[in-house]
């Protein structure tokens, strides 16, 4: 994808596209120097990136979480209620949020060693609170699915009536692995005699899951790769005046 | 007191969010809805507690001039004139913020991750060596899981693909099917012992 910007202004009679092309086009062969070694070149990309997907996060959360639900909801209107008191269309601040703004307060106890025992309290809140959640939800959403899933017909009818064998032998391999895959994770027994053997076929499941895994992300990485060598040829040479045809920036 | 009363607190949160998943009344709903707010501001402190990390591992390296410390300036600038560019001037598209994140953190970040195309070859060439049954099955499914995943697969034999589909949607879902039974039974163990005050050790030490 070219990593065009938005805008159509210009700075120094360039426009900002073409001036986003060039740093993206610097930025990517910066660190495709690291093929060759680790250099400082490669390094200063490297730290560009750490401090702006760190503010990128920042940013993030305190446009999607800080501003909406405290910022705006209840220090906003408590400020309005301080200093401008004649407001009287003003929103009345949400008091109750006084509460997630308190624990959020007491993780900062960490910086002061007597009392970091505070800030046990909010970890302790999330946690229970994602605890509690993930109860009923992993029995729903994962055991119930799963097993409704798994509960497959062995002798299906195809189209034309008759058994359809490929379906059939896919529905028994299924069923067969995820019986093998969970003997092999079954630790209360010795894996010897026929729950040895059976979790031995659940290793070759884990095997071909975990081939495939690989393969895929494999191929993923490629297709990242393709993606930067075609943003280099196709958006930034012809910027110098070099054409190659194909996908452009159109 | 320092302990009991935060494993209280996670057990009436927890508690709570376990009864409002079979009562589907709207104050219910609401609450649920509440608390989740709740968890993403707390998290937004939590953020700062992580970014004074990073903050805290690179000034030191400066203050100290250990080796590369010229490196530490440049990610604290570039957190500075991101962090400031995304608070002052707003984080819609069309932004100078949106601008920056798309020429360099986008191309930055497809950049680093495509290096491992490079490097996974060769991980992959030590790894794979066919030397048991389990390695020689790892090896051949990833081989036609690649080769499905481009037209040079099905250049090389028609039923690549297909082959490549029914790897994914058989044995690979028979195999993740029993690992995600696994997890979840431990996702269901661990949060009892978490409610139940038997696991501490997210609290850290101490009493």
């Amino acid at each position: 994808m070219p990593a065009a910007a938005a805008t159509s202004s210009t700075i120094f009679g360039l426009s900002t596209e073409i001036i986003g092309i060039w740093v993206a086009a610097l930025l990517t062969l910066a660190i495709y120097s690291f093929l060759y070694a680790d250099n400082p070149v490669y390094k200063v990309a490297e730290h560009i990136f750490v401090g702006i997907s760190a503010a990128y996060g920042a940013v993030i959360l305190y446009y999607q979480a800080l501003l909406p639900k405290l910022v705006k909801p209840l220090i906003i209107p408590l400020i309005d209620r301080v200093w401008h008191p004649e407001l009287a269309d003003a929103t009345s601040p949400r008091y109750t949020l006084l509460v997630p703004m308190f624990l959020g307060l007491l993780i900062f106890s960490r910086f002061v060693p007597k009392y970091d025992w505070l800030s046990r309290w909010p970890i302790a809140f999330v946690m229970g609170l994602y605890a509690g959640l993930s109860i009923p939800r992993s029995v729903q959403e994962i055991i119930l699915k799963q097993m409704h899933g798994t509960m497959l017909p062995l002798l299906p009818r195809g189209a034309n009536g008759g058994y359809d064998f490929l379906t059939g032998f896919s529905n028994l391999l299924l069923v067969m692995g995820v019986i093998c895959t969970l003997a092999y994770f079954y630790f209360s027994a010795r894996h010897e005699g026929l729950l040895g053997r059976v979790s031995r076929v659940g290793v070759w499941f884990l095997m071909v899951a975990f081939g495939a895994g690989f393969g895929n992300t494999v191929m993923a990485r490629i297709s990242l790769l393709i993606g930067r060598v075609q943003f280099l040829l196709y958006d930034w040479l012809p910027t110098i005046g070099i054409h190659l045809g194909g996908p452009g920036m159109g | 007191m320092r302990l009991h009363i935060p494993i209280g607190l996670g057990f009436l949160a927890g508690a709570f969010m376990i009864v409002q998943f079979f009562v589907p009344h709207p104050s219910f709903e609401e609450s649920y809805k509440a608390l989740m707010d709740w968890t993403m501001i707390i998290g937004a402190f939590a953020l700062v507690l992580g970014l004074q990390s990073l903050f805290r591992t690179h000034i030191d390296k400066i203050r100290r001039r250990r080796q590369g410390y010229g490196y530490s300036f440049v990610a604290l600038i570039s957190f500075a004139v991101m962090f400031m560019v995304g608070i002052v001037h707003g984080a819609k598209p069309g932004s100078l913020f949106d601008w920056l994140f798309m020429n360099v953190q986008v191309p930055l970040e497809a950049t680093i991750f495509s290096l491992l195309a490079f490097f996974i070859a060769s991980a992959a060439y030590r790894t794979f060596r066919a030397r048991t049954p389990e390695a020689t099955i790892l090896l051949l499914t990833a081989v036609v899981v690649m080769l499905g995943r481009v037209p040079i697969g099905e250049f090389i034999y028609a039923q690549v693909p297909e082959a490549t589909e029914w790897i994914m949607s058989v044995p690979t879902v028979a195999a993740k099917r029993g690992i995600m039974f696994g997890v979840a039974l431990g996702v269901i163990a661990t949060s009892l012992r978490i409610l139940l005050g038997i696991e501490r050790s997210h609290l850290g030490g101490g009493r």
